[in-house]
């Protein structure tokens, strides 16, 4: 039988790796799809391909394929997410005079989160103009993010600070040229801004909401309705590219091929720095971030519709979508565990039972019952204290509101 | 001039093409059309003369960006959203495949914004086409000069005419089944590892 085609759209971002390896090292082909990558220059792009089928599947921010479904971008059009690329891989990145700024206010430079936000909002009060971030599309990951974290810390995002949208491989620049004062974008643009602009990473993703979802793999739901054998066959491929890339001894080639032209273009030092969480965070200084990126352990490629339900808690509070049970219901929709669980239940290995989890009540590691057997998973905790429980989710949006 | 009152802007990092667009939104009647070409500059450019229907390239990185300035310009009550609704696919279709798209005010008549659309889909394909073939004269004209230096090479080496030296290579393509500016490449490369 000849293999199926496919077309798959990706930034040039470290946690597309799932996708590149699902290509380079045959998971893909072994569950006869021939997998053609396209590097894409924007979000937007990879957004507008995949809404008119030139993609079949995407690398997509985990928000993207809520706000398409919610009607929030230009061709409003049903997509969904039934497998996630895995946690972490984020950071934020000042500029050196910021940093500089922060360190004298009284950062302890060890990248915890709190802290570090609570010295940039002496510096916000203190500068004579609005610092101005970075994020790489509206409806990210790094966007919500990065508020969640200025607001936790004493900083009202849309009126302390100004927020403005440039894709990832042009951060860097941006920030040595003083055009902005610091971003969040994943890896390996903080380690490059790091190593070519002089910038300094004060915090990461896994340090705000740890064992947290980044990206997904998208597709529009008319699409995946027509050819579930297709779906399911990449849900196998983009999981045991996760087992492969999660395997200590893959580690070396796993970073050499990122770092392929055709993919990141950049070092495997660079690349390395991200998939060890042994990031340089300025000035030479080596810190280890345990859990930085996590491409499979702790159902890393599990869609909880929990997840998604807490994008959409951050849609709602920053006025993207208004809030509603029906609205609430399309965003959990977006997230298929039920597609993820019928394609991996052939392979016997341990599957969530539950759709949902409360997020931020796990100071440690911590075990989940899955089918065939039990699933140990990470540390989940907020770095301000707050709890997310999906079936609270009117009263989470409500005190967030009361807090803004 | 039926659509003289539309204002476009057209935003493109390729100055050549951005003007060739623009000559040909001129040519068609419209003459509140400017161009920039740093998305940067937008925000100041939509406050100063709001425009009605803005075209942009697909390979600007910078469409994020964009979005975000008419996300907030949503705030000042001025609604922008992307043209291609669903009810022209082929469109859709044609504009994407040229690489162009475009974004209007809300309320504004397709059938006014789809002639700017079909102009712009056209100049940006005439552009490529020109690009190509601007490509395919350079590397013309490269291969030219590799075959020049490699008959020029055999003209010394084997004291042949040059019209020897040419058929030398030109066999010897022929024979190998591979092309005459490859062979003359494998020729050059060699002498300058062999040469004193």
């Amino acid at each position: 039988m000849s293999p199926t085609q496919l077309t798959a759209g990706f930034l040039p971002l470290l946690d597309s790796i799932l996708l590149v390896l699902a290509r380079e090292k045959g998971f893909a082909a072994d569950e006869g799809l021939e997998l053609h990558l396209v590097r894409e220059t924007s979000w937007a792009n990879v957004r507008d391909r995949s809404a008119l089928g030139h993609f079949e599947i995407a690398q997509m921010l985990a928000p993207m394929p809520l706000a398409a479904s919610l009607g929030l971008t230009p061709l409003g059009t049903e997509m969904i997410a039934p497998i996630v690329c895995g946690l972490g891989n984020n950071a934020i990145t000042v500029s050196a005079a910021v940093w500089d700024a922060m360190a004298a206010a009284g950062a302890p430079g060890d990248l915890a989160a709190g802290p570090a936000g609570q010295s940039l909002a002496k510096v916000v009060a203190a500068a004579p103009r609005k610092l101005r971030f970075g994020v790489v599309h509206q409806t990210s990951s790094h966007n919500y993010e990065l508020r969640y974290w200025l607001a936790a810390s004493g900083i009202r995002p849309d009126r302390d600070v100004e927020i403005v949208v440039l894709p990832p491989p042009l951060l860097p620049e941006a920030l040595g040229s003083g055009g902005i004062d610091g971003y969040c974008v994943g890896e390996p643009w903080n380690s490059i801004g790091v190593a070519t602009q002089n910038g300094h990473i004060v915090t990461t993703k896994t340090l705000i909401w740890q064992s947290s979802p980044d990206k997904v793999i998208g597709m529009r739901a008319s699409w995946a309705a027509e050819h579930p054998e297709t779906v399911g066959a990449v849900i196998r491929a983009i999981y045991r590219a996760g087992q492969w890339c999660a395997e200590p001894g893959n580690l070396e080639e796993a970073a050499r091929i990122m770092a392929g032209p055709a993919y990141l273009n950049t070092t495997a030092d660079i690349v390395t720095r991200s998939l060890t969480g042994w990031l340089d965070i300025g000035n030479g200084l080596r810190t280890n971030v345990p859990g930085f990126y996590v491409p499979h352990s702790s159902a890393a490629n599990f869609p909880w519709k929990s997840h998604a339900l807490w994008y959409y808690s951050q849609m709602v509070r920053w006025g993207e979508v208004a809030p509603s049970a029906a609205h609430a219901a399309i965003a959990a929709a977006c997230f298929r565990p039920d597609l993820y669980r019928a394609a991996l239940a052939p392979l016997g290995v341990p599957l969530p039972i539950a759709d949902g989890k409360t997020d931020g009540t796990h100071a440690q590691d911590h075990v989940v019952a899955g089918s065939s057997g039990a699933l140990v998973m990470g540390p989940d905790l907020f770095f301000d204290g707050a709890t997310f429980d999906p079936d609270a989710l009117d009263a989470y949006i409500a005190s967030q509101r009361s807090a803004d | 001039m039926p659509h003289s009152d539309l204002s476009i802007l057209i935003i493109d990092e390729n100055r050549i093409r951005a003007s060739i667009i623009e000559d040909g939104l001129r040519e068609a009647g419209h003459h509140r059309v400017a161009c920039i070409h740093d998305v940067n500059e937008v925000g100041r450019t939509i406050a100063a003369n709001p425009p009605d229907v803005i075209v942009i390239d697909l390979e600007n990185p910078k469409r994020d960006t964009l979005e975000h300035f008419f996300s907030l310009s949503r705030a000042v009550q001025r609604p922008i959203a992307m043209f291609v609704d669903r009810s022209d696919g082929a469109m859709i279709e044609k504009a994407v495949e040229a690489g162009v798209s475009a974004y209007v005010v809300d309320g504004l008549r397709k059938e006014r914004v789809k002639a700017i659309l079909d102009m712009a889909v056209l100049r940006f394909n005439a552009f490529a086409k020109l690009t190509r073939e601007l490509e395919q004269a350079r590397s013309e004209l490269e291969d030219r000069k590799i075959i020049d230096q490699a008959k020029g090479l055999l003209m010394k080496s084997r004291n042949l005419s040059e019209a020897d030296a040419y058929a030398l290579l030109r066999s010897t393509a022929m024979n190998q089944n591979r092309r005459m500016v490859d062979i003359a490449q494998s020729l050059v490369t060699a002498a300058a590892l062999l040469g004193p």
